[in-house]
């Protein structure tokens, strides 16, 4: 049975699409945004996270621990990732939950029994589930076997996705999807490739297959102040998505909250001291994209 | 809100509350004239009469609905024959920082000279604790159980539309009727009826008496009066109580005022509990209020202020002040009005109509603790009716609450009742189910679950106190399994149900005996037609409630032990016993697994989950269905009030890894902090008990307000609400406050006086919570959508 990696599931998920949500939050993303929030959905493998201020220091983690890999210092809990045979011995006997192990193994069925506690709450407020992360499709066979379940189930389907894909991964799975939600950047290549890591040709290409095809997609921007809030970039992107027919744009305002999780991770965040962006700078993109004749949205 | 309703409403928030001893001299010189020469029933009554044809008439200014419980607003009476306070008690009153009553020198020298001398020994209070066994004594010392009925009446009950399609004269006749049918040869209780019926026509011409002096007065004042506007307004107070409540209302002022007189009749008879109230408001006042308009004699605005002076008139009464320990089990005391809005009609259809909006309209601008509000929400009412509330709700000063009326007709049809008294019914005081005008749902005392599992670990004894106070079911290393530590506790809850149970029994009895409340008896159907009191089991339907609390920690702490140390095997019995009993100093590491490895209840795990229900359903079991003594039976419900804290108090550490004297989990909410899932999770676990087989439950659930923002929070709001409600839960209420703000307000309590919150089946001024109240407010888990 086809087994995904998932780094979370979260349960009443408003703002991933309509009504009440389960959103899964899938594990690897082909893209390195300078400004991800979540940074623990980028490798497609399970990773360590330390949490300094809830550990109290006992060192059960390290007993433990078959190939000494741990060990604590006054700084906290330090970990070998050579010798680590990541194993997880380490958070289950962690009872405080200062270790934990990002990303889990789950079968369709297992990630089918969350999805359905739900549902009577989906029923009424015409919620469903919602395929984040990380990047769906990067898993896309696993992706596909929940969709088609749900769909099964008549339960309604979101698709969240950065359109660095294969085409035909997309094209199998629409059929599944009740909505898109599809993520623009940068429309300047360099500037994408600078911010992200990778060049958004495929992206924009994509997007444009997929209009022809689907008739439910919302773009999703995240409004990065001094990178992508420039007059020029939210120009072309609101021609560009008004050119594909596409009705409904979310504007996704930068913050930082995801730091503390950077930290944890022992990663590094690049976009120190960036502020969140004013109501009135939010207010003048929507006015902006509303000239293409597009209902703006802030947050999802 | 006009200036007149500002001023009233300021008034009663204003004015500092008193002790009044008028009641208690008034009582006494009754029962000095008239006891040992007239029937109990009868000598009630005219103490009754005695009162309310010479306590002080109070009409305040600009008042348009008058009559107050003590001789002014913000004064409360005592009831020496319920519970007679000692001098200490009224210096205890006196000076306690928080909600404080001034008791003046006088009211202390009557007290001591006339009240104490002649109710020392009499009072039920007294008679009470002398009829109890020692074992009952005990574990009401232990905080095993509360005693209801210790200072104040079985009163639960709330008024249905009786008292607007007849009048008191009506009554009257109806009860010389029944006395004309009493047959002295065949019945052998004839006399006894003869004497309750006696009593009830005594009552009937008492509230009109009272109400005529409130004419007559008004007329005085009228004559006085040099301001034309109020001198019309006095006329019109004067011409209605002239009416009413001895006939039946005609408009919709007159039927406020109905009400209003018929309120405090039951409240200066007895002190019953406070939960009194007109029940379904707006199903009443409707026909009033369409009729009243299409005559052009009433309009909206109007209709609106006298709501609101109606509303004031419920915040003038502050709740009588209690006597020794239960100052302590309940931490803050206000009154239980608590007014349905919405809801189903008599014929099943949608009962929501323009009052209903109007009467959110003053809940909202009034913001008064009392009368407390809630919303009944049927699947057949609409969505925009939610919404609306959702609008007060939001505001974040905890109303109004809301409840499942298809769930509230289920639950009475379950207990029996005919399908019109159903949908005739609702919820009052907290949360409980009754059916309103036709029942005495009494609530007894709160039940200490989670003591009885200490109890049980300690094969009997009370560790507090190391005193044995259950029964020897075995000590704990002795089980083999979870089943035979499940079946131990069985054995004690039984054993302790049964002291309980036995107890109010006996309670029953002594107020049927001693304190037959025969104006009540008027209003609720058929203690006419039976000739019988209201606390004697003339009532169509009589319950008992004994109330459960702490199902959450207790739930914690059974699959703390049941996952630990039976199925994983992660500790010995041993070390969790050591654990406990050290409260947790030296075994962080143990209490860390509790608390973070543990299957807990709120987070929509079956393994926790089922441990909850297996729990539920025993206590049901070994509840529902006694008989009582008024020919019901008893029955279970799930609310605290304040009772979590104080029987947190009196428990040590559990194997939920809650240390020694903290609160226990409120209501049927999960212990705080538990609930890691969101509040889908929370109501998931929540519906797995099964409501329709109680009398009432209580879900707090803490939003912060940024959730509910726009029209977009109403619809979530909507959502969590009817799903809730689809898998048949009762009741949820919502705080919606950040926890900052309450950090706040507890640093700097002066510039948060204001800040409302609800605390269980009520709200209160945040500020006059005790700290550990306060504490527990602000760890409740915020669940925002993040």
């Amino acid at each position: 049975m086809t087994k995904g990696l998932i780094f979370n599931i979260q349960r009443y998920s408003l703002h991933d699409g309509p009504g009440i949500r389960t959103t899964l939050f899938f594990k690897g993303c082909p893209l390195r945004c300078w400004w991800c929030h979540n940074p623990e959905s980028q490798k497609t493998k399970i990773e360590f996270q330390y949490w300094k201020d809830r550990c109290i220091g006992c060192a059960a983690c390290t007993f433990n621990c078959p190939v000494n890999a741990l060990s604590l210092r006054e700084t906290g809990i330090i970990r070998n990732d050579k010798l680590c045979i990541e194993c997880g011995k380490c958070q289950q006997v962690c009872f405080v939950d200062a270790i934990e192990w990002i990303g889990k193994k789950m079968t369709v069925s297992e990630v089918m029994e969350e999805i359905k506690k739900d549902i009577l709450f989906y029923d009424q407020s015409e919620g469903g589930i919602t395929l984040s992360g990380g990047e769906p499709l990067l898993q896309s066979e696993f992706a596909l076997e929940i969709l088609k379940e749900c769909k099964s189930q008549s339960i309604h389907t979101v698709v969240d996705t950065c359109g660095y894909v294969h085409w035909e991964s997309l094209l199998r799975i629409q059929k599944y999807v009740d909505l898109f939600l599809f993520d623009i950047k940068l429309m300047d290549d360099e500037a994408h490739k600078k911010y992200t890591g990778v060049s958004n040709k495929l992206i924009l290409g994509n997007l444009k297959k997929l209009s022809l095809v689907h008739p439910n997609i919302i773009i999703r921007i995240p409004i990065i102040p001094g990178i992508n809030d420039d007059y020029h970039n939210l120009f072309q992107t609101g021609k560009f998505v008004a050119s594909l027919g596409i009705k409904e744009v979310d504007l996704l305002p930068y913050h930082n909250i995801g730091i503390a999780k950077y930290q944890r991770m022992g990663k590094k965040y690049l976009l120190d001291n960036l502020s969140t962006p004013d109501d009135r700078n939010i207010q003048n993109i929507q006015a902006l994209m509303a000239n293409f004749g597009l209902s703006v949205k802030k947050g999802g | 809100m006009t200036e007149r309703v500002k001023r009233l409403r300021e008034q009663s928030l204003n004015t500092p509350p008193s002790l009044s001893i008028e009641r208690a001299r008034l009582l006494t010189q009754a029962y000095k004239r008239y006891a040992g020469t007239v029937s109990t029933p009868v000598l009630r009554a005219l103490a009754f009469k005695h009162i309310m044809e010479n306590k002080t008439i109070y009409i305040g200014e600009g008042e348009l609905i008058v009559g107050e419980r003590g001789p002014a607003p913000q004064q409360a009476p005592t009831y020496p024959e319920l519970c007679c306070h000692t001098l200490e008690d009224f210096e205890v009153i006196h000076n306690r920082e928080k909600i404080s009553f001034c008791v003046s020198e006088e009211a202390r020298e009557i007290q001591k000279n006339e009240i104490i001398p002649y109710w020392k020994g009499k009072s039920i209070r007294d008679r009470l604790f002398q009829a109890m066994s020692p074992e009952w004594k005990e574990c009401y010392e232990a905080g095993i159980f509360t005693e209801f009925m210790e200072q104040r009446a079985p009163g639960h009950t709330v008024a249905d539309d009786k008292i607007y399609k007849k009048g008191f004269l009506d009554f009257k006749r109806e009860i010389e009727e029944s006395m004309a049918k009493l047959d002295f040869f065949e019945d052998e209780e004839a006399y006894y009826k003869q004497e309750q019926l006696k009593a009830m026509a005594i009552c009937v011409d008492a509230i009109v008496a009272f109400a005529r002096r409130h004419a007559e007065m008004a007329l005085e004042l009228a004559s006085k009066e040099t301001d034309p506007n109020r001198k019309r307004k006095l006329e019109k107070i004067a011409e209605i109580s002239f009416r009413v409540p001895a006939h039946k209302p005609r408009t919709f002022w007159e039927a406020l005022q109905t009400y209003w007189y018929v309120h405090l009749g039951v409240v200066t008879e007895l002190n019953t509990w406070d939960s009194f109230n007109p029940g379904r408001l707006d199903q009443h006042l409707y026909p009033f209020y369409k009729k009243d308009i299409e005559e052009g004699i009433l309009t909206r605005e109007q209709a609106k202020e006298l709501l609101q002076c109606f509303w004031v008139k419920f915040n003038n009464q502050p709740a009588p002040p209690k006597v020794g320990i239960t100052l302590a089990e309940s931490g803050t005391y206000t009154d239980f009005a608590n007014i349905n809005i919405g809801g189903l009609k008599p014929d099943g259809t949608d009962g929501v109509n323009d009052v209903t909006y109007l009467l959110l309209e003053v809940v909202d601008e009034m913001r008064l603790l009392q009368p407390s509000s809630n919303i009944q929400v049927s699947r057949k009412n609409p969505d925009h009716f939610i919404k609306k509330a959702g609008e007060v709700i939001r505001k974040g000063w905890g109303q109004p609450s809301v409840f499942n009326a298809d769930g509230v007709v289920e639950q009475l049809l379950r207990q029996g009742k005919s399908l019109l008294d159903a949908r005739c019914g609702g919820t009052s005081g907290c949360v409980e189910t009754g059916a309103f005008g036709k029942e005495s749902y009494i609530l007894t005392g709160y039940l200490n679950l989670v003591k009885i599992l200490e109890i049980t670990l300690n094969n009997g004894i009370d560790p507090r106190t190391g005193r044995k106070l259950g029964l020897e079911t075995g000590h704990p290393t002795s089980f083999n399994s979870y089943e035979e530590l499940f079946e131990a506790f069985k054995k004690q809850l039984a054993y302790f149900i049964d002291i309980k149970i036995k107890g109010n029994n006996i309670i029953e009895r002594l107020y049927a005996t001693y304190m037959p409340a025969p104006f009540l008896s008027i209003i609720i159907s058929d203690c006419i037609q039976k000739g019988k009191d209201y606390n004697a089991g003339g009532a169509r339907y009589n319950t008992t409630y004994i109330q459960g609390v702490g199902i959450g920690s207790l739930t914690d702490s059974l699959s703390s032990i049941k996952h630990h140390v039976f199925v994983d095997k992660t500790i010995t019995m041993e070390e969790m016993l050591k654990a406990l009993k050290e409260d947790f100093a030296g075994h962080e590491r143990i209490r860390h697994l509790v608390l973070n490895r543990t299957p807990r209840y709120g987070n929509d795990d079956d393994r926790a989950d089922q441990v909850m229900m297996e729990a539920f359903e025993t206590y049901r079991e070994l509840v529902e269905g006694r008989k009582n003594t008024k020919g019901g039976v008893y029955r279970i419900n799930m609310l605290p009030t304040t009772c979590h804290v104080y029987f947190g108090s009196v428990i040590g550490a559990t194997p939920d890894g809650r240390k020694a004297g903290q609160p226990l989990s409120e209501g049927i909410s999960p212990v705080q902090g538990a609930d890691r899932q969101g509040p889908t999770a929370v109501i998931k676990s929540a519906s797995k008990m099964d409501h329709l087989k109680t009398g009432g439950t209580l879900l707090n659930m803490k939003l912060s307000p940024q959730v509910l923002e726009g029209e977009e929070g109403l619809e979530k709001l909507v959502h969590l609400i009817r799903t809730y409600f689809r898998m048949d839960g009762h009741h949820i209420q919502f705080n919606v406050i950040d926890s900052n703000t309450l950090r706040a307000a507890k640093k700097n309590p002066d510039q948060y006086r204001d800040l409302i919150v609800r605390v269980a089946g009520y709200s209160d001024y945040f500020c006059n919570l005790t700290d550990a109240l306060q504490d527990e407010i602000i760890a409740r888990t915020e669940h925002s959508a993040l």
